[in-house]
């Protein structure tokens, strides 16, 4: 009885042999696709992972919320650990909690955005998304046709009643009778490349999360990777993630990007200060999202698109106090939630100042 | 000898024993084998972004292939269900051949799904107790629950009618009480994965084409469709290579279900294309992008109008006697492309086109990559493969040629199981 005991561990020590040899071959070819990478021709093969036995500890670890502090105090320090090396500078992986009494809110002026992509580019610089191969953006703007959303303007005075008994008021045929309507998004431009902005016969709309209160993808998600936190910010631990994606299949905004590859982040672009749930560097095969700055945000600084957008119309507070800006805009501006048709309850907040 | 080792030894060395057909069959499974571990290869050590999925489509053709493995594991059943039920004698003694079916493409379905998954090496997170399973919020979580049951139940059944037949006790009074439960509950839980999957669909309101309460109908009539039709090739092929006897009424049998199936599906389809066309508004933007294209993108036109004309064209030809009676030519090419219809069905019309537009009003188009397709055929491979050994095996208990030295003579009647 012992006896096969014994071996029955011996036989899992192997296997665990094993899977350390693999995870350091795997480990070795993401970090030869890293150094590929031009930006980062310097650094050396030894961006790989330093320590295997981190790997496997990464491997064996549990939902980073249903942790004991002292877990907690280990998988942090074995980031920071691993972060450290295959960046070459010192990084930070923090666990601040959310402030109590808080619910993160966001609201955006479509009158007075230009669509400068400021936000898009600061939000990829803070959140060390993908560089290139692709490029991973959390924000989308979207430049749409002013006054005609969803119908051919050119089409309007095309088109003729369909005659009949009834004489000329028949149904409309030609024209924009036989287009499918009711899609808002329509015509809307997600890939300009302008010189200049804004450009006048259009306006623009930057879509991210909407951190909804009713969030489809936490209910989407099948291990629970995904799930709101007490300030009303959508969380994701990248670590127990499983990449099957059905919370990107769910949510009605197009918020989430997927890891389709190794994130290709130069070690020079990385930024060091991260947060667990945040910033910190992402691995092949997992989702992620805009956290409103979760490395930021609790620490009662400001989102990086807000700071960056050169017109102020983005604005961002905390909807429990009266007094906060976002607050103000709901009181005093004309707001409207995007696709509220969806019951979601984003506490992202569009308004025209 | 222990008994259950003869019984392995003897079901293997039948199953991999067969003429010259047989073994370039499995050669040529092998050669998909053999590429599809390269290309696997290369997913995994690569990630997904060796496909052709991008964050605007993000279901890609594994997820496709698995619903489709889904329909015909889930139509299994439908040969063991007239057996049970009606008392069919002809069809109860081939149940068995049901249960192979439904185990193995319930299997290849979960292979599509860690195909699927970015991080294949996180499954245990799902695992209750283990990991965590967010039960009952998820769609996917129920899934997994009854996939992982359903393969159970069928493997449950199968290896205790095979061992049974093989020692020669298989006969009605003899069986293990829980034996007939678990039969039964096999074929309840048949329709269930197959609602439950469509309900994983269903359950995200953003995609218009899916939001539809025709979607569990639609798959359990393609289910309908595509697995009898299967079932019928693998009987005509069985009965014409093998000793195993199989009338034509239980042919015809399968026969009638693929064609009222297949009746339903247009009924189905026509409500689909009724409701969202007539009033043309925002959820027929997917249907209208699949079956005319948009603005110069119109990679799945053809497809959709060549797989509702296949379908539509075999759901007529089935309506005529005699194509329903010509077993030796018209019937097993209906069959051939009702199942690869639905196949194509799949991701063509199914899934690829449901994501154009994206809620951000962007138009994509799925391209396959070749790693991707040689993927999708390495599990196909590895699932026809275990279909080919195990029902080779199973037609040798089923014969009698494959018995246990202590199991009585055969007699005339309890040849193909002694009912």
């Amino acid at each position: 009885m012992s006896e096969g005991k014994t071996e029955g561990l011996k036989e899992a020590n192997d296997a665990l042999q094993g899977r350390r040899e693999f995870l350091k071959n795997v480990c070795v070819s993401s970090a030869a696709a890293l150094v590929a990478a031009p930006a980062s021709t310097g650094a050396a093969a030894e961006t790989a992972n330093p320590d295997a036995d981190v790997t496997v500890s990464e491997f064996f670890q549990g939902h980073f919320l249903l942790m004991s502090d002292e877990e907690k105090k280990q998988a942090i320090a074995r980031l920071e650990k691993r972060y450290s090396a295959q960046y070459r500078k010192k990084t930070t992986v923090s666990n601040v909690e959310a402030p109590d009494g808080v619910l993160f809110g966001y609201a955006l002026d479509i009158s007075k955005c230009i669509g400068c992509r400021r936000c898009v580019h600061a939000c990829v610089k803070e959140n060390n998304q993908s560089r290139h191969d692709p490029e991973v953006q959390w924000i989308q703007v979207m430049k749409m046709p002013k006054g005609n959303i969803a119908f051919t303007a050119e089409n309007l005075d095309k088109g003729y009643p369909e005659k009949s008994e009834f004489g000329d008021y028949g149904v409309q045929v030609g024209g924009n009778a036989y287009k499918t309507a009711g899609l808002s998004t329509e015509d809307a431009q997600n890939y300009y490349n302008d010189e200049l902005v804004p450009d006048r016969d259009f306006f623009y709309m930057p879509v991210q999360c909407q951190q909804c209160e009713k969030p489809p993808c936490v209910k989407a998600c099948p291990v629970r990777a995904t799930f709101r936190d007490h300030a009303g910010v959508v969380l994701i631990d990248y670590n127990w993630c499983i990449g099957c994606r059905m919370c990107q299949l769910a949510c009605p905004y197009h918020a989430r990007r997927f890891n389709w590859g190794e994130p290709k982040l130069p070690a020079e672009e990385m930024n060091p200060k991260t947060h667990y749930f945040g910033n910190r560097p992402r691995m092949r095969g997992v989702m992620e999202k805009c956290t409103f700055c979760v490395q930021r945000t609790r620490e009662g600084r400001n989102p990086a698109c807000m700071e960056v957008c050169p017109v102020g119309a983005r604005k961002f507070g905390n909807l429990l106090d009266p007094e906060s800006d976002v607050r103000r805009v709901l009181a005093t501006k004309r707001v409207f939630r995007f696709k509220e048709e969806f019951g979601t309850y984003p506490k992202f907040f569009y308004y025209i100042g | 000898m222990n008994t259950v080792l003869c019984f392995a030894r003897d079901f293997g060395s039948y199953a991999i024993k067969g003429g010259k057909m047989y073994y370039s069959w499995l050669l040529f499974l092998g050669f998909f084998i053999l590429v599809g571990s390269y290309t696997a290869y290369i997913q995994f050590t690569e990630g997904l972004i060796v496909i052709g999925a991008t964050d605007q489509v993000t279901l890609e053709s594994f997820f496709a292939n698995f619903v489709f493995t889904a329909h015909v594991a889930a139509a299994a059943v439908l040969v063991v269900a007239p057996g049970y039920f009606y008392h069919r004698k002809d069809l109860k003694e081939l149940a068995v051949m049901g249960e192979i079916i439904a185990m193995v493409f319930v299997a290849t379905g979960i292979t599509f799904i860690l195909f699927h998954m970015g991080r294949p090496d996180r499954t245990w997170h799902i695992v209750p107790f283990i990991g965590h399973m967010n039960f009952p919020n998820s769609m996917l979580s129920f899934d997994t629950i009854v996939l992982n049951v359903y393969l159970f139940l069928n493997m449950i059944g199968v290896s205790y009618i095979l061992f049974k037949k093989y020692v020669g006790t298989f006969h009605e009074k003899q069986l293990a009480t829980w034996f007939k439960p678990i039969v039964f509950l096999a074929i309840a839980w048949g329709p269930l994965i197959h609602i439950i999957t469509a309900f994983v669909l269903a359950s995200n309101a953003r995609v218009g084409m899916w939001a539809t309460a025709v979607l569990p109908f639609a798959f359990l009539s393609m289910a309908g469709a595509s697995g009898p039709a299967l079932v019928v090739l693998i009987f005509l092929l069985a009965r014409k290579f093998t000793d195993l006897e199989i009338g034509n009424p239980a042919i015809d049998l399968m026969t009638d279900i693929i064609a009222w199936s297949l009746g339903i599906l247009m009924l189905v389809f026509a409500s689909e294309f009724f409701t969202l066309l007539y009033p043309s508004a925002e959820h027929a933007n997917s249907l209208v992008y699949n079956m005319f294209g948009h603005k110069g993108l119109n990679h799945y036109v053809p497809w959709f109008w060549g797989t509702i004309i296949a379908l539509a064209s075999c759901f007529i030809a089935l309506l005529f006697r005699r194509v329903r009676h010509s077993y030796h030519r018209w019937l097993p090419l209906v069959c051939f492309v009702v199942f690869f219809a639905v196949l194509i069905e799949k991701p063509m019309i199914l899934i690829f086109p449901s994501f154009s537009p994206s809620p951000l009003g962007e138009y994509t188009e799925y391209h396959v990559t070749l790693v991707e397709l040689f993927n999708v055929l390495f599990v196909w491979a590895l699932g026809f493969f275990w279909l080919t050994v195990i029902l080779k095996g199973a037609i040798g208990i089923l014969t009698g040629e494959v018995r246990h030295h202590s199991a009585p003579a055969v007699s005339p009647d309890g040849m193909r199981g002694g009912m």
